[in-house]
């Protein structure tokens, strides 16, 4: 077993995560893509860097323009989501293994996006885009053509892992991490560094959130960090409980997608809920408890 | 009741539009690709110093750029060169750089400052990249006319 095998094997959901070696094997051997085969998917901040060159057989699935509804703030729904998973050849049962840029930001949200439409089996690749390449793995610009398949209608179930504005308002009091960079947390800054387009009217953090910025679970190559490194952290550090309800948040919903997944598939946290509307809500919405 | 005629884009401007306008979501990518790996590298005399280039905050991935307005007797007839540096990582940004640097680069000054603010909205691509997106080329060229005017003022 591998250094990175045993890494893996140490978390608490250890099924939810594969290696770049493990992804290497399953295209060399053929595994990935085809109607049995495991379906490969690239999820980024910048929508054209697929298009550069991805993993052989991976395909795009972007945040903006495939997940999110193009009218409502809010996701897709059941029938889209068949569509969107269904014409890239994918079907309830496939095992879908998700990588993106930025430390996997992207690849964890669409994976939890994923998670909302119950689709059992979704993993990521630890160390996303940057580890492959930096391993000086195979690029190519070659876009596969999976031939489309029926997936089944699945009705969003949002109650268990996402959380709405009111849903956090009846839950002060209880745990939850603020996942933004210190300065957007204390309010000194109203957008995160390099994103002042995704602003709020008002700056500071839900009442009793503690600070730990996303970034912190992960290495520089972006892989994730050990369980027990991660247990310094969250357990030791913070003082949070695999027993907590536990709310993340951020700014949009994307970086507390990480955590996310951090505190319920690496750490086995029972109850996480992602707050979507996060900062870009909170922040500019009337008479609600804001901490400085 | 009609609405006033759009202010026109620059020819080269508008031929761009016209290739992105007419083509297909993916077909739109493959251009912002072009554009992207097209976009000039810094000259000499700006490379390793992004600290003589301005930063455009509004884009996802960090954008420098700036501006050289040529010497002439009017706005007529200087020449305005932009130099752009963004990372391989961030093609869109690039993309955007790409098409503002093709589409504008050798006008005069008048051309560029006469350019409408919503030019980057009429390529058709907020679908294909999201709206929310287009917001830095929309950052890009504001800098661009910002940088014009100061670098002509009297």
């Amino acid at each position: 077993m591998t250094a990175e095998d045993a890494k893996i094997s140490a978390y608490a959901h250890p099924e939810r995560l594969v290696t770049t070696e493990w992804l290497a094997e399953q295209i060399a051997a053929g595994r990935v893509g085809g109607p049995d085969g495991i379906a490969l998917l690239e999820s980024d901040e910048d929508v054209l860097l697929y298009t550069t060159g991805h993993i052989p057989g991976a395909i795009k699935i972007d945040w903006h323009v495939d997940l999110n509804d193009p009218v409502n703030r809010d996701y897709i729904d059941g029938a889209r989501f068949a569509e969107v998973l269904g014409s890239r050849g994918i079907s309830r049962d496939t095992t879908v293994v998700i990588y993106g840029d930025k430390s996997n930001w992207w690849a964890a949200y669409a994976l939890w996006v994923f998670s909302l439409f119950g689709h059992e089996d979704v993993r990521l690749l630890d160390g996303g885009r940057a580890k492959w390449i930096a391993e000086g793995r195979e690029l190519t610009r070659e876009v596969p053509e999976p031939t489309p398949v029926e997936y089944p209608v699945a009705e969003r179930d949002d109650a268990p892992i996402r959380a709405f504005k009111d849903d956090v308002l009846a839950h002060l009091g209880t745990p939850l991490v603020d996942v933004r960079s210190p300065g957007e947390y204390t309010g000194e800054l109203l957008h995160m560094p390099d994103y002042p387009q995704e602003g709020a009217m008002r700056g500071g953090h839900i009442p009793g959130a503690k600070s730990v910025p996303w970034a912190r679970a992960a290495n520089d190559d972006g892989s994730f960090k050990s369980r027990e490194e991660l247990e310094a952290i969250y357990l030791t550090e913070q003082g949070l409980s695999p027993q907590d309800d536990v709310v993340a948040y951020c700014r949009i919903g994307e970086r507390s997608s990480h955590t996310w997944f951090v505190l319920t598939h690496l750490l086995g946290f029972d109850s996480v809920r992602n707050y979507d509307g996060s900062w870009t809500e909170w922040g500019n919405a009337v008479r609600v408890p804001i901490e400085r | 009741m009609s609405s006033p005629a759009p202010t026109p884009l620059p020819p080269s401007l508008a031929e761009i539009a016209e290739d992105f306008s007419s083509a297909s979501n993916d077909l739109k990518l493959q251009l912002l690709l072009e554009f992207s790996d097209e976009l000039p590298g810094l000259p000499e005399r700006y490379a390793g110093h992004l600290d003589q280039l301005e930063r455009v905050d509004e884009c996802q991935s960090p954008l420098f750029l700036t501006v050289e307005v040529e010497d002439g007797t009017s706005l007529d007839d200087r020449p305005v060169h932009l130099f752009f540096d963004a990372p391989a990582e961030a093609p869109t940004t690039r993309g955007f750089a790409g098409i503002l640097h093709e589409g504008l680069d050798g006008l005069t000054a008048a051309e560029v400052l006469a350019v409408p603010d919503d030019a980057p909205m009429r390529f058709g691509l907020a679908e294909a990249v999201s709206p929310l997106r287009m917001r830095g080329m929309v950052a890009m060229l504001a800098r661009i006319k910002r940088q014009v005017r100061a670098k002509t003022a009297a």
